[in-house]
Order: structure tokens, then sequence, then C-alpha cells
């Protein structure tokens, strides 16, 4: 009986995986296929295996199919993946720390934070030196980390017990005083403004395998670090005290999930703007559909995560083509009403007790 | 096991907590009390590792606890906390296994075949195996609170702490959980140590109890000593009384409620009495303390209405007492707030007498046939058999009686009535002396709780002389009524 139940019961998680590996796939050939010009997915099966593996062969392909599948939609697919990977993830995180299911990334005002960062980089022409490239997503982590801990002392400060309203309250305060800061900034300097509004909305577009490079060593970091403490996650979102309890060195790992998550954050924002709402939507699904049990809602976010903005910035370039709408514009249309659903069905719980 | 020694300490600057010491052994349940703010949780989260302390050590298995790194000391200490908040729908299951955290080595912590074990056993014992694939969200407190003690055993720990384990649940799962740690300490030598705010259950389960005032230790012995009245009344500040358990050997506290209610004014004399041939009854504004024999309401208790039932002789029941609670609730009586008796006796030579002291005043009711009289120093020579004849003794007191003045009252009316019973001659038919009563004789003695205090109630105290010459009185002109009426 016990085995069977086992067995039932691995299926299922193996079934998890599999259902979000193909909606990663589908979302992914459908995100390459479609644009302006379509390209037919057998041509990008060819393409990209042929690339993989080495074969020749190109010839039999229509030399633009390539180009664009190779040069424009590949990558734009990827690194909206990866963007939507690790603003889920981050928000699956912070989510089980904060045993909120509210927080994510831009509640918390930590992508208001990583624009900052970005913004102060982009119009001041910084650079680091010997870091060349990796100026943009350092100083973005370095703001998102630095954003997280004011957030969550000032909330701590409001409220000992800080409640999940109380943390949410305090991210849209932090939000807007840095939103604020950043039109600032983009007043004073002038130029390039409607280039700047755009990026702050969110977009993943002319982004080029450039910023693939910048972001996939954070994202690798990033989730690495999450994934290793999935079982501290657990532990945690039944209160820090309990979790120390159970034997967790809580200070040293809320700290680490702390960085992994302003790691990830930053390095998105970095490449794409801030894009909203990813991180609540994902985690919120799939702890829906497979459990809060963070050893598989953490990968299961990463796979589920890209293929939903992949998703989302094929809707944003295509839906009212051939202008393309930001696809923060998307990610909060659908996120929104699934924050509002969520308060909801929280606030309808604490009454039935 | 566990050692505090000199522990000060506390949240800010100022120390909650001044020169704590005491040790607790391997399989004791070991209680924490103290009014709200003398420092009980923050003593638990000094044991527990969370807070830190300013002063002196706490020593656990000859180690010290800043010593033990989280995952060791989780090993060793389980904490079960009063509420502990579940944000996300984990399976019952997947908390439970939380609980093996401390245990799993490695960097990839995997799950092994002894933490299943465990886990499983734990399950089990608790009772939370039937539901282990339910959502924690879904369950009662109760329930929830037995997954986080399942979790917290799943730690194999050799100390568990609990802060009011027993807030928030229902009497029957209280019961459940103090006899399961109880069960626990004896048989795998489990060391509890837990804060409770029911003195009564800490009394109850508890091998010794900590009292915490103010932050220092008020006195850490056995609960008999620590629940004592004034020790108790003093660090509560409130009015308490203690009691004996009914059925073990352990102190039992009882809040005193203030009386709102101004001290109601009233005499207890004929006009409250109700003769008719059924039955005599008395019934009173307020409850009266009782001590008495009846066939109703007997022992110790609180009653308001008093009934003397008149049976015919020849009256026989094998369940009397549920006859007469029958009988009386036909009658528009309440049997729980009522004492009754019963008597072959014609109601008619009822005799009552009213007696007025200074400060109180007794009021007694008797009613007395002899058909059944018999010496008490040789009652062996009379079978067992239920006759008819009896005296009962009816004693109010207006006045606050104490236990002791109870019982004084009931051998001063006894010994008021054999005296009657001797200056009358009544024989006992079988042996041929001076009989010294019935065999089926009740006494109540009943007072209002009210007024002035009367601490005894010997021959020779005020209440002693009262009752004495008004039981006589009573009773012998309650015999020669009854007497007289036989030889009609």
């Amino acid at each position: 009986m016990r085995r069977l139940f086992i067995l039932k019961f691995l299926n299922n998680k193996y079934l998890a995986y599999c259902l979000a590996g193909i909606f990663l796939v589908l979302s992914i050939l459908l995100g390459i296929s479609n644009g302006t010009v379509s390209v037919p997915i057998l041509t990008i099966i060819k393409i990209i295996s042929a690339k993989v593996f080495g074969f020749s062969l190109l010839e039999t392909i229509d030399p633009m199919y390539s180009s664009i599948v190779l040069n424009i939609r590949l990558p734009r697919v990827i690194l909206s993946g990866l963007v939507g990977a690790s603003l889920a993830i981050a928000g699956a995180a912070f989510q089980g720390l904060l045993r909120n299911p509210l927080a994510d990334p831009y509640t918390l005002g930590v992508s208001s934070g990583a624009s900052v960062g970005a913004v102060l980089t982009l119009f001041f022409q910084l650079s680091i030196p010997f870091v060349g490239s990796f100026t943009l997503p350092l100083l973005s982590i370095l703001f998102s980390f630095l954003t997280i801990f004011l957030v969550l002392t000032f909330a701590s400060k409001i409220e000992r017990s800080m409640r999940v309203e109380t943390i949410i309250l305090t991210g849209i305060i932090f939000s807007s005083f840095l939103g604020a800061i950043i039109s600032l900034m983009i007043a004073l300097t002038g130029d390039e403004l409607r280039q700047i509004i755009g990026w702050l909305l969110g977009s993943v577009s002319m982004r080029g395998w450039e910023y693939i490079k910048i972001i996939l060593p954070f994202f690798i970091i990033g989730s690495g670090l999450l994934i290793f403490n999935a079982k501290e996650l657990n532990a945690m979102s039944f209160g820090e005290e309990r979790a120390q309890h159970l034997g967790v060195n809580v200070q040293k790992r809320k700290l680490l999930i702390l960085t992994a998550g302003s790691i990830l954050t930053g390095a998105a924002v970095a490449v794409s703007g801030t894009i909203g709402f990813v991180g609540l939507v994902i985690p919120h699904l799939s702890r829906l559909l497979w459990g809060p049990d963070h050893r598989h809602l953490l990968p299961l976010s990463i796979i589920t995560g890209s293929g939903f903005l992949i998703l989302a910035d094929l809707i944003s370039r295509t839906i009212i083509s051939p202008t393309e709408l930001p696809i923060g514009v998307i990610t909060a249309l659908i996120g929104a009403p699934v924050f509002a659903l969520i308060l909801l069905q929280r606030k309808r719980m604490e009454r039935s007790g | 096991m566990l050692d505090v020694q000199q522990v000060s300490g506390g949240y800010s600057s100022e120390a909650v907590l001044k020169d704590i010491s005491f040790t607790v052994e391997k399989g004791e349940l070991f209680g924490i009390l103290g009014p709200n703010g003398s420092g009980k949780t923050t003593l638990l989260k000094m044991l527990s590792g969370i807070l830190p302390f300013q002063e002196g050590e706490i020593v656990i298995n000859g180690k010290s606890l800043q010593e033990y790194k989280a995952k060791q000391l989780a090993k060793i200490i389980a904490v079960l906390s009063q509420h502990s908040s579940q944000s996300f729908s984990y399976t019952v299951k997947e908390t439970v296994s939380l609980g093996r955290y401390a245990h799993q080595k490695g960097l990839f912590q995997t799950w092994s075949t002894a933490d299943e074990e465990v886990v499983q056993k734990v399950m089990n014992q608790i009772g939370v195996s039937r539901f282990q694939n339910k959502n924690i969200q879904e369950l009662s407190g109760g329930e929830k609170q037995r997954v986080f003690l399942a979790q917290a055993l799943a730690q194999e720990p050799e100390i568990l702490l609990l802060d009011e384990p027993t807030n928030h649940l229902d009497l029957s799962y209280q019961k459940e959980l103090l006899d399961f740690l109880k069960q626990w300490t004896s048989e795998n030598g489990l060391t509890v140590i837990s804060i409770f705010h029911d003195l009564n259950l800490a009394g109850l389960y508890c091998d010794r109890l900590l009292l915490l005032e103010n932050g220092r230790i008020n006195i850490d012995q056995i609960p008999n000593e620590v629940l004592r009245e004034e020790r108790i009344r003093d660090v509560y500040h409130t009015d308490i009384q203690k009691h004996p358990h009914p059925k073990v050997a352990a102190p039992q506290m009882v809040l005193l409620p203030k009386r709102n209610c101004e001290v109601v004014n009233f005499n207890i004399d004929e006009t409250r009495l109700h003769i008719s041939e059924e039955w005599i009854e008395l019934t009173t504004p307020i409850p009266l303390r009782t001590m008495s024999s009846g066939v109703i309401g007997s022992g110790t208790g609180w009653h308001q209405i008093f009934v003397n039932r008149h049976v015919h002789k020849d009256y026989s029941c094998s369940n009397h007492r549920a006859e007469m609670a029958s009988f009386l609730k036909s009658k528009g009586f309440e049997p729980s707030e009522t004492v009754g008796m019963m008597t072959a006796v014609v109601l008619e030579d009822v005799v009552y007498k009213r007696f007025i002291e200074e400060e109180f005043s007794i009021f007694v009711v008797v009613t007395a046939g002899v058909g059944n009289a018999i010496d008490a120093s040789k009652g062996e020579q009379h079978s067992f058999e239920m006759t008819p004849g009896t005296i009962n003794t009816w004693v109010f007191v207006t006045g606050e009686l104490t236990e002791e003045a109870f019982i004084q009252s009931i051998m001063t009316a006894t010994e008021a009535k054999v005296k009657a019973l001797n200056d009358l001659k009544v024989k006992d038919e079988v042996t041929g002396t001076i009989a010294s009563g019935t065999s089926t004789d009740s006494i109540l003695i009943a007072a209002t709780q009210t007024g002035a205090v009367l601490e005894f109630a010997g021959t020779i105290t005020p209440l002693g002389k009262l009752i004495g010459k008004a039981v006589y009185l009573c009773t012998t002109e309650a015999i020669q009524k009854s007497s007289k009426r036989k030889r009609k």
C-alpha cells in the first residue's frame, strides 16, 4: 500500500517536471516561430540542432530564417527565459523566507532599487575597473541588496511580527520613493528619455547575446544558492524561531537567501528593466499545482517562470504589431489581478480561522 | 541534564530575568509558572537558544548552551510553541519530516530510511498518520498542535520545551496531550519543561514546579509545596482557595469570584417552611453550603431547596436515588439544587425551633420516628434490614462555617440526638439496651456562608451550644409527638 503510494507520489513529481518542461519547450518554439516573419517550427528545430550539433544542414534552409532565428529570436527568447526564471525563483524564495505569498521582487521594492543602480550606471556612464560590462548588473545587485535590507529593517521597526501587509506596504513606499529618484535623474539628464522609459517598463528586445552573457553567471550563482537552501526555506516558512528550533542557522541562511534573491533580481533588472509580478504569479501557481515544498517549488518556478515570460514577450510584440508593448505591461495585466485574488483569499482564510 | 546557573537577561538593557538558577533531571516533567510578565516565555526562549542572556550560564549535558551549533542543539532540544504560523499549505507528513532536518547529513541532505521510520513511528504514536497527506491548513487547532508535537518529537530530542501547550485546546485535547507527555517522560526518559497558565493542570501533571515572580524565582519545589494558597495569592494577587483533587493526590486551586451582589440579608425560619402531607420543603433565596447524608445532594455541595419527603412505611425501591430524583422533578424541584431526605413519619409531627445569637442564628427542623431504634454499640446484633423509623435532622446556620465547623456541627448534633434518646429511654428492641439512633438517620448542616465567621462548632462553642440545645429539644419533642400518635 505504502509502496504504491510512494510510487504514485514520485510519478506525481515527475509528472510535474514533465508538464513544466513541455510548457517551456512549447513556449520557446512559439516564441521563436512567431513574429513579423513566421518561421515554421520544424525549421527552427533543424536550425537549432544544426547549430548545436555542428551539422551543416544550413544550405537546405533559407539563410534569412537562420539569421532571424539565431541572431534575433533565439537570444531574445533565451534572455526573456532567463529573466523570467530569475524573477520567479527569487519571488519563490522571498515568499518562503518572509512567509508571505504576496512578496516578490517587484512588490518588495527590490526591482526599483535595482533600477536605481542601473539608471545610475547608464546615465553617469559608470564603469568599475576590471569588470567592464558587468558594472551594470553588479551595481543593480548592490542596490537591490541595499533595498531589501532597508525594506525589511523598516518593516520590522513598524511591527516586530512583520505581517504580510506591513511588508508589502513598506515595499510600496520604497518603490514610490525610488521611482521618484529615477524620474528625477532622468529629468536632470534630459536626453534619451523615450529609451529609458521603455527600459523602465521592462523589455527584452534588441538585447542580443551580449546580455545573455551578462545575466547567465548571476542566474547560475543565484539559483544554485537558493536550491541548496531549499530545505532551510521549508523550515523558515514556518517562522524563523521554529526554523531555529529545527536546527537551521537562521541568521546565516537568511543572509544567503536574501543575497541570492538580490543577485537574481539585480541581474534581471540590469538586462531587462523592471518587469513586475512574475515572481508573484509563478510561485503562487506552482504552489497551487504542485505543493509548497521548496525542493521542488524552486526548480519548477524556474521552468514555468521562463516559459511564462517568453509567452508574455511573444504577446507583447505581436498583439498590436508592428508596435511593441513593453513586456511589463503584459505581466502587470496578468499579475495585478492575481495579487488581488491572493489577498482576498488570505483574508477569507483568516476570517474562517 | 539541564543546569541553569545565575542567569540574568532580557530583551533590552533592563533585565527581565534576574539571577535564575535551577536544574532539571532527565525524565522530569518540569513546570514553569508565574503571572503574566513574570518572565516565563523569556526563560523558555533562553533555554531554547533563541534569546541571548547577559549573565550566567546554561549547561546542557555538561556543555554550555552557546557552544552548541544550531543543528547539534536541535538534536537535544525541541520546542513546541503556543501557536505556529503556517503560511503555506504543507502536508502533515512534509511538516513532520522537517523535524528530521538536524539529523540529515551531507551536502544534499538525503532522506534516509531511518528518517522515514522515525517520522512514521512518531506520526503513529501521536495519532496523526491517518491524515498525513492532508493539508495542515485544513486541520483544527488541536490537530495542528499534534502535528507540531510530532514534528518536535521527530527531532528525537532529549529535552522538550513547551510554551503553554494546552492553550487554545479544548479539554479532551489538553488531557490527551499531557497524558501523552507524562507517558513519554516515564517510558522514553524524555525531559519536558513546560510553561503552564493553568495551575491545576500543572499541579496534576508536573513532578516539580518553578514559580517565577517579577523575573525571580519564588520557589522551585514539588507541586504541593508550590501551590499553597498564601503563596499563589501573593504572587498572582488574587483570591484563591486550595482543594484536594477528589481522585488523585494533587493540589487544585479554585478562583474566588468577587461577589458583586450585596449580601442578601435573610432569615431562615418557619416562614420559609412549607409542610404538606407529602413533603416538608424549605427554600432559600441563595444556595447554602451543605454537608449532608440525604438521599439526594449528599456529601458537600451548594443547595437551595431542602425536601423531607414522606414515604409509606413499606416503601422499597431498588434504586431509591433515581426514584427520589424523579419524584423531585415531578414536584418541580431541580434535583441538582436539592437536598432530599425520606421519612415514614407523619409530617405533621415535625418540630422546628429557631435560636438567635448576637451574630448568627440557627434553625433546626427534626422529624423523628424511633420504631427502628438501634444501639450503635450493638449494631452487629442486627441483620441488615431497611425498616422505616428515621430521625431526620436539618440544621440551618446563618453564618460562615469552616470545614471544621461543619464536621463539628454534625458531631454536636449527633451527640444531642443520642442524649435525647437516652433521656427518653428509647430502647433498642433487639438488644433491650438504650438506643442511640435509628439505622437510617440523616443529617443536614446548611450554612449561608455570609455574615459572622464561625470557626468551630464543638459543644461549648457559641454555635455548638446552640446546635446542641436546639437539636436536643427538637428531637425530644418530635419523638414524643410520634410516640403519642402511635399509642393512639
